[in-house]
């Protein structure tokens, strides 16, 4: 019996102990979304990694082409005065 | 004179403490043949996380245990290893179930259910032991009991309200366990005296079992096996003949080569 065939593949997001948005952690195969989310804390969160899961069937996630990255992502790269660094800070303005 | 009911009280103490190690670890040690054979990498990294909970409660209570020895025992103290490597079959006192084979996946599913589904009604009271030390291996240990419970419940209603094959599997599998989850509530010798609060009365946490356990196979629209004869013997080290293969091969190392270290 080929298990995977039956299984679905679901990505993982984990929320770490410091971090306040849940990352991609990885992803893994289950029949629902209870064995996802158990198969999950079992994978990812055994080192202290984590303190809530997110899981997310896979088909459900849509994702830029690869083809498309030149016309995505390529026109901002001289777009520099979109960084907030062209701004005289006052003095008193620590830390920004 | 006075001191001996302590004497007493101190080897039931002991015993005691011993038969707790002991089902974790043979428990444990079991589940951890499963590693880099588990149906699904996910289950394979599951069940051997379960393994080494229940290994890291077993040398809880084995250092407890060796510590309340060593009060008597001037000459040379013992450690955890001695006790979980250099006794033989009938000193061990963990309960049958914990030694049976891991036979197929609903066979391993049972027994986890089961066991866990014990130990978790009963750390729930050793929680409130007059024993400080006990008290809190159960509080650490009921967490991931807790968990325990759940992932193996999923799977009894996963595999019973699954496919034909996967209910005859686990139907098989409940029949052949089910006269093993008698002893886990017939108190021992050493379990029979409660004056001082310290043991829990199994006997007192057989209705909250059978209701869980009544409770998930009818999830899993299973019915459990009614009036069967049990077996019994585990905790007083009379054994099946599967616990002597377990300790030959976990115990190889220490015979052969004594106080190995790495």
């Amino acid at each position: 019996m080929d298990q995977k065939k039956e299984e679905p593949l679901w990505e993982v997001f984990i929320r770490s102990r410091q971090g306040l948005e849940h990352k991609h952690a990885g992803s893994l195969h289950a029949a629902d979304a209870q064995m996802a989310i158990e198969n999950a804390r079992d994978v990812y969160t055994r080192r202290m990694e984590g303190v809530s899961i997110w899981v997310v069937e896979s088909k459900y996630i849509h994702a830029t082409n690869p083809d498309e990255a030149e016309s995505f992502f390529e026109p901002a790269n001289d777009k520099i005065y979109r960084h907030p660094t062209f701004y005289d800070l006052p003095d008193e303005l620590k830390y920004m | 004179m006075d001191s001996k009911p302590t004497n007493i009280d101190k080897s039931y103490l002991a015993d005691y403490t011993l038969h707790l190690a002991d089902s974790s670890l043979i428990m444990g040690h079991r589940l951890s043949e499963w590693t880099g054979h588990g149906p699904m990498i996910e289950q394979d990294i599951a069940i051997s996380n379960i393994a080494l909970d229940l290994i890291g409660q077993a040398r809880n209570f084995y250092q407890y245990a060796a510590e309340i020895i060593n009060l008597e025992n001037t000459e040379k103290k013992i450690t955890e290893d001695d006790l979980a490597y250099l006794r033989d079959t009938f000193e061990f006192k963990n309960f049958l179930i914990t030694e049976l084979p891991n036979g197929d996946w609903a066979q391993t599913i049972g027994k986890i259910f089961f066991f866990s589904t014990w130990q978790f009604y009963f750390y729930q009271k050793l929680i409130y032991s007059s024993d400080k030390q006990l008290s809190a291996i159960a509080d650490k240990s009921l967490k991931e009991v807790t968990y325990h419970v759940k992932w193996s419940s999923d799977w009894v209603m996963r595999l019973g309200d699954g496919t034909d094959e996967s209910r005859k599997r686990l139907v098989t599998a409940i029949e052949y366990l089910w006269p093993y989850t008698g002893e886990m509530f017939v108190p021992a010798e050493f379990e029979s005296n409660n004056e001082d609060q310290v043991n829990v009365d199994v006997s007192s946490i057989k209705k909250d079992w059978h209701d869980k356990v009544s409770c998930v196979s009818a999830e899993a629209t299973l019915a459990l096996p009614t009036n069967t004869w049990m077996q019994s013997g585990g905790k007083k080290g009379i054994h099946t003949e599967h616990l002597g293969y377990i300790l030959a091969e976990m115990q190889y190392l220490q015979r052969t080569y004594p106080g190995l270290e790495w």
